[in-house]
C-alpha cells in the first residue's frame, strides 16, 4: 500500500518535471505545443546512448539531458515555433503533431523501434525498508530531485525579478509587454528552459518507464491531463495535478489494470466539464 | 464580393446561396473521375493490377476526413476524435455482419450502415454537449479524451469486440440481396462510391443552406453570431451529430469491405490522420478530405515502398511545410493557381 503510494508519488514527481515546461509555454503565448514529449524523449535517448554506447556515468546523463534539449527547444523556438504565435490553435497542433512524427521517426531510423533501458549506478539500485514499505532507492532519488527542482522553480517564479516577470507575462502579455517587459526574450527563455526540464524527466524516466520511439504520443496525453487538470497559471496547480495523476495511474495499474486507463481518462473529460479553467485555479479569467 | 447593391440584401443573400449550391464543371470532373478509376484499376485493362480494395479504403478514408470538414472547416470546432465514431461504426456493423451470419436482417450492408449511423450519431449528440464549451484546447483534449475512453473500451471488452485481435469473420449478406462483394473489391468499390456521393451530396446540400451560412458565422464569431439571433449552441449540436453519424458510415463502409474491425480503427492516429488528411486537402471545400484521402494514401503507399516505416517523417514533414508556408490545403493551393491565370485575383 505504502509502496504504491511511494511509486506513484515518484511518478507524479516526474510527469509534474515533464510537464512543468507545457504548462508555462502554454499559458504565456497561449500556444498548444503537443510536441513537448518530443523534448523528453530527446533528454531520455541521449543519456541512454551516452550510457549503453560511451559508457558515461548516469550523474553526467542527467545534466547532459538537461543541457542538450534545453538547447533544442531554443533552436526550434527561434527558427520554427516563432512563426506560429500568431496562427491558429488548429495550426498550431497540426504542427506540432507534424514535429512528434518526425521525431518519432527519427528516433526509430537512429535507435530503432524497440523499448530501450540503462542500467542503473549501484547506488540507486535495490530497495530499502521504510515504515514497513519496501521502496526503490531510485524512486527516493526521483522524488528527491523532483522536490529540489519544484522548490528551486518555485523560489525562481515568487521571489526573482525574472519570476515576477514571467508572471507578469502570463497574466497579461500585451500588458507587460507595454510596462517594458521584453515578453518574447522571457518566452524564448521559458521555452528553453521547459525543454530542458522536459529533457532531464526523459533522462530520469529511463530508469523507471522504459524509452521507445512511440514516448511523444504515448505521454502527450498525460501531459495534457496535467495541464486540463492544473490549470496554466500557477505551478502548484500542476503540481498537484501530476502527483494525483501519478498516484492514481500507479494505484489504477495495480489494483484495477483492466480499467486503470479508463478512470484516468475519465477523470479528465469530467474535470474539463465541470472546471474548463482548471482543478486548481482560483478564478476564471 | 462586395456589396455593389445595396438596395437589394435578401435577393443578394438568396442569390449567393443558389450560384454556391451550383454543381461546377470540375466537381463533375471530379465524379466522373471517380467512376473512371473503376474502369482504369477495375482489373478490366491488361497489365494494371486491381486495385480497388486500396481504393475503397480511400473512400472510407475520405468520407472520414469529410465529415470533420463539417465540423472544423464549416462550424470552427478543432476535434481530435472524429475517430471515436469511425470506429464506433466500425464496430456496430462489424457486429451486426458477424452475428447475422451473412443472412438478411443482421446482415444486410445497407441496415448495418444506418445502425452504424444511428449509434455514432447518438454518441455524437450525447457527446455534443462537452464540445460546446470552453476553448480550442478544452474542445481538443475533451474529443480526444472521449475517443481514447472508447477505444479502451474496445479493447477491454473482449467478449464483444475480440479485444486486440478484433473482430475477424465479418461477413455481409449481398447488396440489396442481388450483389455480393466480391474478392477484387468491385462491389465494395462501387457501393463506397455510392454511399461516399449520398453522403457528399447531403452534406453539400447542407452547408449551401441558410443552416450552413449560420454555421459558418459561428466560426467567424460566436459572440456576434448569438447577437443577430443564430441559436448558437442547437446549430452546433447538430452539425456534431451529423458528422458523428456519417463517420460511421464511413467506419461501417470500411468494416463492411474489409470484412473486420480492429481496435486499429477507432485508436488515436485514426483521428489524427483523418485530420491531417483534411487539412493536406484544404479545410472547408468539402473535397478537402477526399482529395486529401488520395494524396494521403498514395503517399504512403510511394514512400512506403522506399522506405518502409520511415513514411511518418516525411508525413510530419510535409505538415510542417504545410503549416508555415501554404494556407488552406492543396485546393487552397490550386485556388490560388486558378485566380492568377485567369486574372481573378481580387485585389480589395
Amino acid at each position: 500500500m505504502l509502496t504504491i503510494l511511494f511509486d506513484g508519488v515518484a511518478y507524479g514527481m516526474l510527469l509534474f518535471v515533464l510537464a512543468i515546461g507545457l504548462c508555462v509555454t502554454l499559458g504565456l503565448m497561449n500556444f498548444i505545443n503537443l510536441a513537448h514529449g518530443a523534448f523528453a524523449m530527446a533528454g531520455g535517448y541521449l543519456t541512454i546512448v551516452m550510457m549503453n554506447r560511451y559508457g558515461i556515468s548516469f550523474y553526467w546523463g542527467l545534466p547532459a539531458a538537461f543541457v542538450f534539449s534545453a538547447i533544442l527547444g531554443a533552436v526550434l523556438e527561434r527558427t520554427l515555433y516563432v512563426h506560429l504565435y500568431t496562427k491558429s490553435h488548429l495550426d498550431q497542433v497540426l504542427f506540432s503533431i507534424g514535429l512528434v512524427f518526425m521525431a518519432t521517426a527519427v528516433v526509430d531510423y537512429f535507435m530503432g523501434a524497440n523499448q530501450q533501458t540503462i542500467n542503473l549506478p549501484p547506488a540507486l539500485e535495490g530497495r530499502v525498508n521504510f515504515l514497513g514499505a519496501s521502496i526503490g532507492v531510485y524512486r527516493i532519488f526521483t522524488i528527491v530531485l523532483c522536490g529540489l527542482l519544484t522548490i528551486g522553480l518555485q523560489f525562481v517564479l515568487a521571489k526573482t525579478r525574472f519570476g515576477s516577470r514571467l508572471r507578469a507575462a502570463v497574466d497579461d502579455g500585451r500588458v507587460a509587454r507595454g510596462m517594458g517587459i521584453d515578453v518574447t526574450k522571457i518566452f524564448a527563455l521559458t521555452f528553453a528552459v521547459g525543454s530542458g526540464l522536459a529533457g532531464l524527466g526523459g533522462a530520469l524516466s529511463t530508469g523507471i518507464i522504459s524509452m521507445d520511439p512511440t514516448f511523444p504520443l504515448k505521454y502527450m496525453i498525460y501531459f495534457l491531463i496535467v495541464i486540463s487538470v492544473g490549470g496554466t497559471t500557477t505551478i502548484t496547480g500542476p503540481f498537484f495535478a501530476s502527483l494525483l495523476l501519478g498516484v492514481a495511474d500507479v494505484a489504477g495499474k495495480y489494483y484495477a489494470p483492466a480499467v486503470g486507463g479508463f478512470i484516468i481518462y475519465t477523470i479528465m473529460v469530467a474535470v474539463l466539464i465541470l472546471r474548463p479553467q482548471g482543478l486548481f485555479t482560483k478564478a476564471s479569467r | 464580393m462586395s456589396m455593389t447593391q445595396p438596395t437589394k440584401p435578401v435577393n443578394d443573400a438568396g442569390a449567393r446561396l443558389l450560384s454556391g449550391a451550383r454543381w461546377r464543371w470540375y466537381e463533375v470532373l471530379f465524379w466522373v473521375a471517380a467512376i473512371a478509376l473503376f474502369f482504369v484499376f477495375g482489373d478490366f485493362i491488361p497489365g494494371i493490377p486491381t486495385r480497388l480494395m486500396l481504393l475503397s479504403e480511400i473512400i472510407s478514408l475520405g468520407l472520414l476526413a469529410l465529415s470533420i470538414d463539417l465540423v472544423l472547416g464549416y462550424a470552427g470546432i478543432v476535434t481530435l476524435g472524429q475517430g471515436a465514431f469511425f470506429g464506433l461504426g466500425a464496430y456496430v456493423a462489424g457486429l451486426m455482419a458477424k452475428n447475422g451470419m451473412g443472412a438478411f436482417p443482421l446482415s444486410d450492408p445497407l441496415l448495418g450502415l444506418l445502425a452504424a449511423a444511428a449509434v455514432s450519431g447518438a454518441a455524437g449528440f450525447v457527446t455534443s454537449f462537452l464540445v460546446l464549451r470552453g476553448s480550442d484546447l478544452t474542445r481538443l483534449m475533451v474529443t480526444l479524451g472521449v475517443a481514447l475512453i472508447l477505444a479502451e473500451l474496445a479493447n477491454q471488452m473482449r467478449w464483444l469486440t475480440g479485444g486486440a485481435d478484433g473482430l475477424q469473420g465479418v461477413m455481409s449478406s449481398p447488396i440489396l440481396g442481388i450483389w455480393d462483394f466480391d474478392l477484387w473489391g468491385h462491389t465494395a468499390y462501387v457501393y463506397s462510391l455510392v454511399v461516399l456521393f449520398v453522403c457528399f451530396w447531403l452534406s453539400r446540400r447542407i452547408v449551401h443552406s441558410t443552416f450552413g451560412l449560420s454555421l459558418k458565422a459561428i466560426k467567424g464569431n460566436a459572440l456576434r453570431a448569438r447577437a443577430i439571433g443564430v441559436p448558437v449552441n442547437a446549430r452546433l449540436v447538430a452539425i456534431y451529430t451529423l458528422a458523428a453519424a456519417i463517420a460511421g458510415i464511413a467506419g461501417a463502409l470500411l468494416a463492411q469491405t474489409t470484412q473486420s474491425a480492429s481496435p486499429d480503427m477507432i485508436a488515436f492516429h485514426r483521428s489524427a490522420d483523418a485530420l491531417l488528411i483534411l487539412v493536406f486537402g484544404g479545410a472547408g471545400y468539402l473535397y478537402g478530405g477526399l482529395i486529401g484521402a488520395v494524396l494521403f494514401r498514395v503517399m504512403q503507399d510511394v514512400i512506403g515502398n522506399i522506405t518502409l516505416q520511415y513514411w511518418q517523417f516525411w508525413l510530419g514533414l510535409v505538415l510542417v511545410l504545410l503549416v508555415l508556408f501554404v494556407r488552406g490545403g492543396v485546393i487552397g493551393l490550386m485556388e490560388g493557381w486558378w485566380n492568377r491565370l485567369t486574372r481573378k485575383g481580387d485585389a480589395p
